[in-house]
C-alpha cells in the first residue's frame, strides 16, 4: 500500500515536472493563456459579486421604495456586461492559448524526435521496431502533451477558488466555512475518481492498441484472409479484443455513473446548508441578506470548474508515460562522426576497398570475420555467398549505413570515417533489397528533390526498364504514387529505385539484389542496359559490385568474391572459382538440376 | 453513394467514404447498424429528465427561502427553511440516483453497440474486394475500425449524453422561467438567439476545418514513417535534409490546421458567455422595471438569476458538444462508409452451388477485365482446362497473367464474359465451398505474427502437429521445419520478417498443403532465394501439384518446361497454347522469343 501510494506520488510529481517542461519552452503563450484563466476565474466570481451588489443596491431598494435611478440600471448593463465580455476574452486567451502550446509542444517534440530518427545511426535503428518508432514520434508525444489543454483552467480555477473562499469570508464567515468543507469535499470525490478509474483507463489504452494491431496485421494479409476463407475466425479474433475493450469501458461507465452525480451533488448540498445556517443568522441579526445570495451563488459557480484540476491530474500518468518514451529518443546517444575529407570530383569509377573488416550484431555470433577486398575502377565485381553470409551487411558498411567493429573501408584511398557528412552519398549509391518509395511523384522519388531535366529522368528510367510503366501511369512522371508506393508491383518499385540510384551519375553503384523481384527477362534487359550505360566511353565507366544470386547477374561481373563464413573464401573470374572452388561450384550450381540451365548448357 | 465514375461495367469500387451522408442520416443508419443503441431508449429520456430536474431544486429552494423564508411576513422562519431543505435534499438524492442509473445504461448501451459496429465493419473490410481495400491507405482502414469507433463512443457516452441532458436542462429551466415571468423568459432567449442562429454556421466552418485537420494527421503519419521505414535509403543518398524539410512542412500544416479548428471552437464558446451576461443584466434591468408594475418580487428575480445560470449551463455546453458532434459525426461516418461500401463480389452463401471434391475443370467464357478508368487487362479470353492437368500462363510483366489468377480465385469478377469451375459461374458457387476447392498461393507469402503452427493452420484450422508434420514430409520439408530454432512452435515475427523470404513461401506451401485445394493457382514468386532453399521450393511444389487441377503464374520457363500445357499471355490475349516442345519450336512466335531471351541470360554464366 505504502509502495503504491509512493508510486502515484512520483508519477503526480513527475507529471508536474513534464509540464514545467513545457512551460519553460513556452513561457509567453503559457502566462498569456494562465492570465486568460485567470481573469476567467476572477470574472466568474465578480459575476456573483455583480449580482450581490444588484441585490443589494439597486433590487431589494428599488422593490423596497417602488422606484429608481436609470442611472443605477445603466450601471447593473454597464457591470454585466463588462464582466461578460472580459471574461469572453479570457475564455479565448485560455483555450486558444492552451491549444497553441499544446499543438506548438507536440510539434516542437516531433521536430526533435525525428531529426534524432534521421541523425541516429543504423544500428540505433535496427534495434528498435518500426511500430515502437511511429508511435514514440505521434500518440507519445499527443499523450506527453495532452495535460497542457486543461492546464490553465486548473491554474485559473485554483485562483477562482481562493477569491471564491476570500469573498465568502467577507460575506459572513460562518457561511464561508461550509464553502470550505464543500471544496476539498471536490477534491477528494474527484482523486478517489481518478483512483478508481485510471487502472480501467490504462488497460483500456493497452486494449485500443491490440486492437489496433489485430485490424493492421489482418487487413495486411488481407489476400490471404480472402483466399483461404478465413473472413470469419479472423473476424473472431478481432472480436475477442474488442469484446474485452467493451467490458473494461463498462467498467469505466459505472465507476464515472457514480462519481458524476456525486460531484455535482456536493456543492447543491452544500448550498442547501448555506440557506439553512444563513437564515439562521439572518435572524439572530449577524448578517444579510445579500451575504446568503452571494455565498450560495459562489458555491454553485465554482463547483464545476473544480473538475479541471481532476482532468488534469488525470492525465497525468499517460503523459508521463509518453514523456518517458519520446524522451528516450531525445536523448539517445550515437551520432555518426564525420571528418572533412573530400574526394576529388570527377567521372571516372571509384576504387574501393575493404580491408580486414570485422563486423557483428551480437558479440557471441560475428558475422564478418576480416574481408579483405577490393574494386578497382570501372570493374564490374559480383558478391556471392549463401544466405545470412553477410552480404547486405557489407553493402551497409560500405555505404556507411553502419561503421565495422575492426577494419577499413577506403573510396579512392580514404577511410570512409573520414570524410565529410554527405560526400559519400554524392559518390556511391545504393539500390537496397527492398526498394522503398516516398509519398511523392515518380519524378520526386527518382531525383529526391535535386533539380534533374525531365529527359535525364526519362533516360535512367530507360536504363532500368521502367520507362514503359511510368509512361502509362495517369500522370506520367508527375503521379503520385502514395504511402510508399503501394500502386506499384515489388518489380516496378525496384526499377524506380534503382533509377533513383542511376541518376545521380555515381562512381560506384551497389546493387544488393536489387533486381529480385523483376521478371527474369526484364531482369535480363536491365542488366544489358545498364553495362552500357555504366561503361560509356571507357575512361568514365563506374565501378559496380553487384549481390546476385542468379548466373545472369554474376555473368556481368569481371570478378567474382566469394564469401562464406564470414570471409573472402575465394576471388576470380565465375570459371576461375568453378574450376578451383567446390563450395562455391556447389553454390551456384544449385541451379544446374533446373531443367532450363541443363538446356542452355548443352 | 458509391463512386463508381460511370454506368460502364468497371471491376472495382472505391470505399466509401461516406462524407455525403448527412448528420441525421448518419445517426439514423449508425443506429441501423448498432440496433443496441435503442434499447431501452425510452426508460434512458426519462431517467434524463429526471436527472435534469436535479438542476432545478437549489435554485427553488433559493427562492423559497428569500420569500417565504427570509421574507415571510413577520420575520424569517427557520424552521420552514430547515424543513424545506431536507426535502431539497431528498429531491437531490432521488435525482441523482437517476443521473447514476442513466449514465450506467448509456455507457452499457453505447459500448455494446459499438462493439458490435467494429466487428461489423471489420468483417466487412474483409468481404470487400481487394482492389476496393487498396484504394485506401491501411493506416486510414485500421483507424475507421479503431480511432475513429472511439471517437463515436466518446461522443455517445459523454457527448451525447450531456446533449441531451442538456437540450432536457434547456426545456426545463426554460418552462420554469416562463411560470415565474414570460417577459424575462423571453429577454434570456433574445440575449441567446445570436448564439443560436449563429450555430450552424460555426457547425460548417468546424466541420470543413476538422476535414483539414484529418487529413494533415493522414499526412503528418506519412511524413514520420519516412525516416523509420526508409532509414537506409535516407541515408545511402544522402537526403536527409530533404527529408527533414518535407517532416517539418507536415509538421507545421498540422499545427496550422488544428490552431485553425481550434479557433472556431473558442469563438463559438466565449458567444456564450457575452449572450449570458446579456442576459443577466436584462433579468435584473427588467426584473425592477417590472418590480413597479406589482408584477415581481425580488425572490422572484433572484430565482431568476439563478435559473439563468442553469440555462447558461446546459447551452454552453450544448454548444462545445455539438463541436465535438462534427468530428463524431464524422467519424461514424467514416465507420458507416466501409460498410456501405458494397461488396462487389456478392457471395451467394449455402444457397449457392457447392462445388464437388476431386479436380476441377475450368473455363473461361470471353472473359475480359479492365481495372476502373484502365484499358483492358484481358480481352475476351476464351479458354477451357482440363481437370487435373498442370497449366503455366507465361507472359511479359503487365502482359495480363496476374488478372488471371485473380479471376480465377475470383479475387475479382470479370467486367465481361463469365468465369466457370465445373461449368458453374465461380459467381453463383458458395465462398464457402469455393475457398475449400480453389486456393491461391501468392507471390509474397504473408505471415501473421505468431508461430509457424498457427500460420500453417490457416490451411486448415483443426489440423493437429502430426498432421501438419506429416505435411511437411509429404512437402519434403521437413528437414526445414526440424532446423527451426522451435520447429513448429517458431515465432515468425510480424508479416513473418523472421523467416527468409523463401521460408516464407514454404509456410505459405504447407498452408495450401493442409487446405487440400481441387485447384491449386500459384503465382510464382520471383525473388532469388538461396539457390538450394529455391530447389526444395521447388520440390514442394512438384508435390503439391499432384493430383489436382494447378495453374502456375511462370515468370520462369523451367516451369513452364515441366507443366503438362502452356498458355502464352500477349497484351491481354492468350496467343499460344500448347506444350512447351511445341511453342518453342513456333518460330517467330512470343514463346519462342521468351525462350530465346531465357536461355541467352542464362548461358552467359
Amino acid at each position: 500500500m505504502g509502495e503504491d501510494a509512493n508510486l502515484r506520488r512520483t508519477t503526480t510529481l513527475d507529471g508536474f515536472r513534464v509540464l514545467w517542461v513545457a512551460i519553460k519552452r513556452e513561457p509567453t503563450i503559457f502566462t498569456v493563456a494562465t492570465l486568460g484563466a485567470v481573469l476567467f476565474g476572477v470574472l466568474t466570481v465578480a459575476d456573483a459579486w455583480v449580482l450581490g451588489w444588484s441585490t443589494q443596491h439597486v433590487l431589494i431598494p428599488a422593490f423596497d421604495t417602488g422606484e429608481i435611478g436609470a442611472g443605477l440600471l445603466v450601471w447593473v448593463v454597464a457591470l454585466f456586461m463588462a464582466v461578460a465580455i472580459l471574461r469572453a476574452v479570457g475564455i479565448v486567451a485560455r483555450r486558444l492559448g492552451g491549444g497553441i502550446m499544446y499543438y506548438r509542444m507536440q510539434s516542437h517534440t516531433r521536430r526533435g524526435v525525428t531529426r534524432q530518427y534521421l541523425s541516429l545511426p543504423m544500428e540505433w535503428h535496427q534495434r528498435h521496431p518500426t511500430g515502437q518508432l511511429l508511435s514514440n514520434a505521434y500518440s507519445d508525444v499527443e499523450a506527453a502533451w495532452a495535460p497542457i489543454m486543461p492546464l490553465p483552467m486548473a491554474l485559473g480555477t485554483i485562483v477562482m477558488m481562493v477569491i471564491a473562499v476570500i469573498q465568502m469570508f467577507v460575506a459572513d464567515v460562518v457561511m464561508a466555512m461550509v464553502g470550505l468543507l464543500v471544496f476539498p469535499a471536490v477534491v477528494v470525490a474527484n482523486l478517489l475518481y481518478q483512483h478508481y478509474s485510471s487502472p480501467l483507463m490504462t488497460r483500456a489504452q493497452e486494449l485500443r492498441a491490440e486492437v489496433s494491431e489485430i485490424a493492421h496485421e489482418s487487413f495486411d494479409g488481407a489476400m490471404v484472409v480472402k483466399t483461404l476463407g478465413r473472413e470469419v475466425e479472423e473476424t473472431d479474433r478481432f472480436r475477442v479484443k474488442v469484446d474485452e475493450l467493451r467490458d473494461v469501458n463498462v467498467r469505466a461507465g459505472r465507476i464515472r455513473a457514480i462519481f458524476d452525480p456525486a460531484l455535482a451533488s456536493l456543492p447543491n448540498l452544500g448550498v442547501l446548508v448555506v440557506l439553512a445556517v444563513g437564515v439562521s443568522r439572518v435572524t439572530s441579526g449577524a448578517t444579510e441578506p445579500g451575504a446568503v445570495v452571494t455565498v450560495a451563488y459562489l458555491l454553485t459557480i465554482v463547483a464545476f470548474p473544480i473538475r479541471a484540476i481532476g482532468w488534469l491530474l488525470g492525465e497525468f500518468p499517460r503523459s508521463v508515460v509518453g514523456y518517458r518514451r519520446a524522451q528516450a529518443v531525445l536523448e539517445a546517444q550515437g551520432n555518426m562522426a564525420y571528418g572533412d575529407v573530400e574526394l576529388p570530383r570527377g567521372s571516372s569509377g571509384a576504387l574501393l576497398q575493404v580491408d580486414g573488416l570485422h563486423y557483428s550484431y551480437d558479440a557471441d555470433t560475428p558475422l564478418l570475420r576480416g574481408v579483405d577486398f577490393d574494386v578497382r575502377p570501372g570493374r564490374t565485381v559480383a558478391l556471392v555467398g549463401a544466405t545470412a553470409s553477410g552480404k547486405s551487411t557489407l553493402t551497409s558498411l560500405m555505404t556507411r549505413l553502419v561503421d565495422p567493429d575492426a577494419g577499413e573501408i577506403r573510396i579512392d584511398g580514404h577511410d570512409l570515417k573520414g570524410l565529410r557528412r554527405g560526400e559519400l552519398p554524392r559518390d556511391v549509391a545504393l539500390v537496397p533489397q527492398t526498394a522503398f518509395m516516398f509519398d511523392d511523384t515518380v519524378r520526386g522519388n527518382v531525383t529526391l528533390g535535386a533539380d534533374v531535366p525531365d529527359d535525364e529522368v526519362w533516360s535512367v528510367l530507360r536504363t532500368a526498364q521502367a520507362d514503359g510503366f511510368v509512361a502509362a501511369l495517369p500522370e506520367g512522371l508527375d503521379t503520385r504514387l502514395g504511402e510508399r508506393g503501394t500502386s506499384l508491383s515489388g518489380g516496378q518499385r525496384q526499377r524506380l529505385s534503382l533509377a533513383r540510384a542511376l541518376v545521380r551519375r555515381p562512381r560506384l553503384l551497389i546493387l544488393d539484389d536489387a533486381t529480385s523481384a523483376v521478371d527474369p527477362e526484364v531482369e535480363a534487359r536491365i542488366l544489358a542496359s545498364l553495362r552500357d550505360d555504366l561503361d560509356g566511353d571507357d575512361t568514365s565507366a563506374a565501378s559496380l559490385l553487384v549481390v546476385a544470386y542468379r548466373k545472369a547477374t554474376i555473368s556481368l561481373a569481371d570478378e567474382v568474391v566469394h564469401l562464406d563464413e564470414g570471409r573472402v573464401v575465394g576471388r576470380g573470374t565465375h570459371a576461375e572459382l568453378l574450376a578451383s572452388s567446390p563450395s562455391y561450384a556447389q553454390l551456384v550450381n544449385a541451379y544446374e538440376t533446373d531443367p532450363a540451365e541443363e538446356g542452355s548448357n548443352r | 453513394m458509391t463512386t463508381t465514375s460511370d454506368p460502364a461495367p468497371t471491376a472495382g469500387t472505391r470505399m466509401d467514404t461516406g462524407e455525403e451522408i448527412g448528420a441525421m442520416a448518419t445517426i439514423r443508419l449508425g443506429v441501423k447498424y448498432s440496433p443496441e443503441l435503442r434499447e431501452g431508449l425510452g426508460v434512458s429520456l426519462v431517467l434524463a429528465v429526471l436527472a435534469s430536474c436535479g438542476q432545478v431544486v437549489v435554485p427553488i429552494a433559493v427562492q423559497q427561502t428569500l420569500d417565504r423564508g427570509l421574507g415571510a411576513p413577520g420575520g424569517p422562519r427557520l424552521d420552514f427553511v430547515l424543513w424545506m431543505g431536507l426535502v431539497a435534499a431528498l429531491a437531490i438524492g432521488v435525482t441523482s440516483w437517476a443521473s447514476y442509473a442513466m449514465t450506467r445504461r448509456l455507457f452499457t448501451v453505447s459500448e455494446r453497440g459499438l462493439a458490435t459496429l467494429r466487428a461489423k465493419a471489420f468483417r466487412h473490410v474483409h468481404d470487400l474486394p481487394l482492389l476496393t481495400q487498396n484504394t485506401e491507405r491501411r493506416g486510414a482502414l485500421v483507424s475507421r475500425v479503431t480511432t475513429d469507433v472511439d471517437q463515436v463512443s466518446q461522443f455517445l457516452v459523454f457527448g451525447g449524453l450531456i446533449f441531451v441532458v442538456s437540450i432536457g436542462q434547456i426545456l426545463v429551466a426554460t418552462v420554469l422561467m416562463l411560470f415565474y415571468s414570460w417577459q424575462l423568459a423571453a429577454v434570456v432567449w433574445v440575449a441567446f438567439a445570436p448564439l443560436f442562429l449563429s450555430i450552424r454556421w460555426f457547425q460548417k466552418k468546424l466541420s470543413a476545418a476538422y476535414t483539414v485537420v484529418r487529413h494533415q494527421v493522414g499526412v503528418l503519419l506519412g511524413a514520420i514513417s519516412e525516416p523509420v521505414v526508409g532509414a537506409a535509403v535516407v541515408r545511402s543518398n544522402g537526403v536527409e535534409d530533404r527529408t527533414q524539410a518535407r517532416i517539418d512542412t507536415a509538421i507545421q500544416d498540422w499545427q496550422d490546421a488544428y490552431i485553425h479548428a481550434q479557433k472556431f471552437t473558442v469563438t463559438s464558446f466565449s458567444l456564450g458567455g457575452i449572450s449570458a451576461g446579456l442576459a443577466n443584466a436584462g433579468v435584473i434591468v427588467i426584473g425592477v422595471l417590472l418590480g413597479f408594475t406589482g408584477d415581481m418580487t425580488p425572490g422572484k428575480v433572484l430565482a431568476f438569476a439563478f435559473l439563468v445560470t442553469l440555462f447558461v449551463g446546459p447551452v454552453q455546453m450544448g454548444t462545445q458538444i455539438l463541436t465535438d458532434a462534427q468530428n463524431a459525426i464524422s467519424s461514424w461516418r467514416r465507420v458507416l462508409g466501409i460498410l456501405e461500401t458494397p461488396a462487389d463480389l456478392v457471395d451467394p452463401g449455402p444457397d449457392g452451388e457447392q462445388l464437388p471434391r476431386g479436380p476441377v475443370d475450368v473455363r473461361f467464357a470471353d472473359v475480359s477485365f479492365a481495372y476502373p478508368g484502365g484499358p483492358p487487362v484481358l480481352r475476351e479470353v476464351d479458354l477451357t482446362i482440363d481437370a487435373g492437368t498442370r497449366i503455366a500462363i507465361v507472359g511479359e510483366t503487365g502482359s495480363g497473367k496476374s488478372t488471371f489468377a485473380k479471376l480465377l480465385t475470383r479475387l475479382m469478377d470479370p467486367v465481361d464474359g463469365a468465369v466457370l469451375l465445373d461449368g458453374v459461374d465461380v459467381r453463383r458457387i458458395d465462398a464457402t465451398s469455393l475457398r475449400r476447392s480453389v486456393v491461391l498461393v501468392p507471390q509474397e507469402g504473408f505471415l501473421f505474427d505468431d508461430t509457424v503452427a498457427a500460420n500453417v493452420r490457416y490451411g486448415k484450422l483443426d489440423a493437429t502437429e502430426d498432421e501438419i508434420r506429416a505435411s511437411a514430409v509429404q512437402l519434403g520439408v521437413d528437414d526445414w521445419l526440424a532446423g527451426l530454432p522451435h520447429g513448429l512452435h517458431t515465432a515468425v515475427g510480424q508479416r513473418g520478417e523472421s523467416l527468409s523470404a523463401g521460408e516464407r513461401q514454404l509456410v505459405a506451401l504447407l498452408r495450401a498443403h493442409l487446405a487440400d485445394p481441387d485447384l491449386l493457382v500459384l503465382d510464382e514468386a520471383t525473388s532469388a532465394v538461396d539457390p538450394a532453399l529455391e530447389m526444395q521450393i521447388g520440390r514442394a511444389l512438384e508435390r503439391l501439384m499432384q493430383s489436382r487441377t494447378s495453374v502456375t503464374i511462370a515468370h520462369r520457363l523451367s516451369t513452364a518446361e515441366g507443366a503438362d500445357e502452356v498458355i502464352v499471355v500477349d497484351k491481354g490475349r492468350v496467343v499460344q497454347r500448347g506444350p512447351h516442345a511445341e511453342l518453342v519450336t513456333q518460330a517467330g512466335s512470343v514463346y519462342a522469343g521468351l525462350h530465346a531471351s531465357w536461355i541467352a541470360q542464362h548461358s552467359r554464366a
